[in-house]
């Protein structure tokens, strides 16, 4: 090989040395980069972290290309279908009710996870004890403000203590980008349940997949490293 | 097409034929294809700018496939010679080389076609897109991956794209500010005069060798 070469000197292999290289340090970064890009940006803090290209930041997602925009006064939750007084809530109705305040990270089904995110709002068993689901329900279908987007939970799931109707993130109203005045968070499950710009929850007999499952994720998104179709839930599937 | 180079004395010789162009430029379509939809990707809030977000990441996705294909067809039938042959020169260092790659330059060098900053490059765009490749396959079937390598795949991902972005920034500044070279990658041709100025090594073994220059 490299016969042109022989005459000047002894050539050494570097293309193949660059490349053997290269693939371990890229498996090294895929196996062990989550937990080094996790230490690097909490020694960093949330700010730089954010900026930087491997912090853990933000990715926003919506389904429809844009960000609906819902003023607060203008916002209503409308929860209806198999409950005994179906209701329409302002923000101030909701706000009323008992808030619940956690702090959990926000796990996305694709890989990035943002730590420590600060979560406000009513907890999703107030707001359907509130408005007395019936014995022949099943699941919830929420509805977004995008108009495309939805999602279920089983009745079971929805009264988890860690499922809310939020309207604080961050320290502050949940912004456009991030799904506000009104979204979901359903900590145990990876991030595409946490339905943003939630308008609607509808009781019903059965459950419906969501646009993200009709689209190839586990209608059951727990967050335990084992996703795929077949996802099921131990206790509550 | 060589007639132009079959004798020694001719002005201009062959740097690249017309494989190695139409790889380079496919390629170039693909990067640029591939950078200007992970924008979106990347800055959610551009979402819909250009093209809806679905569209946007099936690009993404195909041209993210179909990188390695150029690369793989140019060297893989008889028209392949001279890219296979220049790819084993990017592939060898002497030592000299090694040495003038570790002193940025600063050493007197008999160059070779390429000098080591431009093997550095091609080896580095190589590599890099196989990694982007590899990455991108565990993001798009996550499924079949653990979360905690999901999270690292997108840690690479990223990092890596500001690397290769910084790259072709370089690329195109070095194109740009050596104009003699950045014409052969449309015409295939150098002067005579530049190859023994610049690549010195690569302009003897032309006039040294016997058979059709534009074979070399």
């Amino acid at each position: 090989m490299a016969k042109e070469n022989v005459s000047r000197d002894k050539p050494v292999a570097v293309g193949r040395r660059f490349f053997l290289g290269a693939g371990v340090l890229g498996a090294l970064g895929v196996v062990f980069g989550g937990s080094v890009q996790n230490k690097v940006s909490s020694s960093l803090g949330g700010g730089l972290g954010g900026i930087l290209p491997f912090g853990d930041r933000f990715r926003y997602y919506t389904v429809t290309g844009t960000y609906p925009k819902i003023s607060k006064k203008k916002y209503r939750l409308e929860v209806s279908g198999l409950v005994d007084r179906p209701t329409t809530f302002t923000l101030a109705d909701l706000q009323a009710l008992p808030a619940t305040e956690i702090t959990k990270a926000f796990q996305c089904v694709t890989g990035w996870r943002v730590p420590d995110v600060q979560w406000r709002g009513v907890l999703l068993a107030d707001v359907l004890r509130h408005v007395g689901v019936q014995s022949s329900a099943v699941a919830l279908t929420f509805e977004s403000y995008d108009g495309t987007d939805t999602e279920s939970l089983t009745i079971d799931q929805a009264n988890l203590p860690n499922v809310l109707v939020v309207y604080e993130m961050l320290g502050a109203p949940v912004t456009r980008a991030h799904g506000g005045p009104v979204r979901l968070f359903v900590a145990p499950m990876y991030g595409y349940k946490s339905l943003k710009w939630l308008s609607a929850i509808k009781v019903v007999d059965r459950v419906q997949p969501g646009y993200w499952e009709q689209n190839g994720y586990p209608v059951n998104g727990w967050i335990d490293g084992t996703t795929g179709p077949t996802n099921h839930n131990p206790q509550l599937a | 097409m060589s007639t132009a180079t079959l004798t020694p004395s001719s002005s201009r010789v062959l740097r690249f034929d017309v494989i190695q162009r139409v790889t380079h430029w496919v390629n170039a379509a693909l990067f640029t294809a591939l950078i200007i939809t992970a924008i979106p990707l990347f800055y959610g809030s551009l979402f819909g700018v250009v093209v809806p977000r679905h569209l946007d990441q099936e690009i993404h996705l195909w041209c993210g496939l179909a990188l390695p294909l150029p690369l793989f067809i140019s060297v893989l039938g008889p028209w392949g010679a001279r890219m296979r042959r220049d790819l084993r020169r990017v592939s060898y260092w002497t030592r000299d080389e090694l040495a003038w790659l570790r002193t940025l330059g600063r050493r007197p060098l008999d160059a070779d076609k390429f000098n080591p900053g431009q093997k550095f490059n091609t080896l580095f765009v190589g590599a890099s897109s196989l990694i982007m490749l590899g990455s991108g396959v565990i993001l798009q079937w996550f499924h079949f991956f653990p979360v905690s390598w999901r999270g690292g795949a997108t840690f690479v991902h990223d990092t890596l794209a500001y690397v290769v972005v910084a790259m072709i920034v370089g690329h195109l500044y070095m194109a740009m500010t050596h104009l003699d070279a950045l014409v052969s990658i449309f015409n295939g041709r150098v002067e005579r005069a530049w190859a023994k100025k610049n690549a010195p090594a690569w302009a003897r073994e032309i006039d040294e060798s016997s058979v059709d220059p534009s074979q070399r």
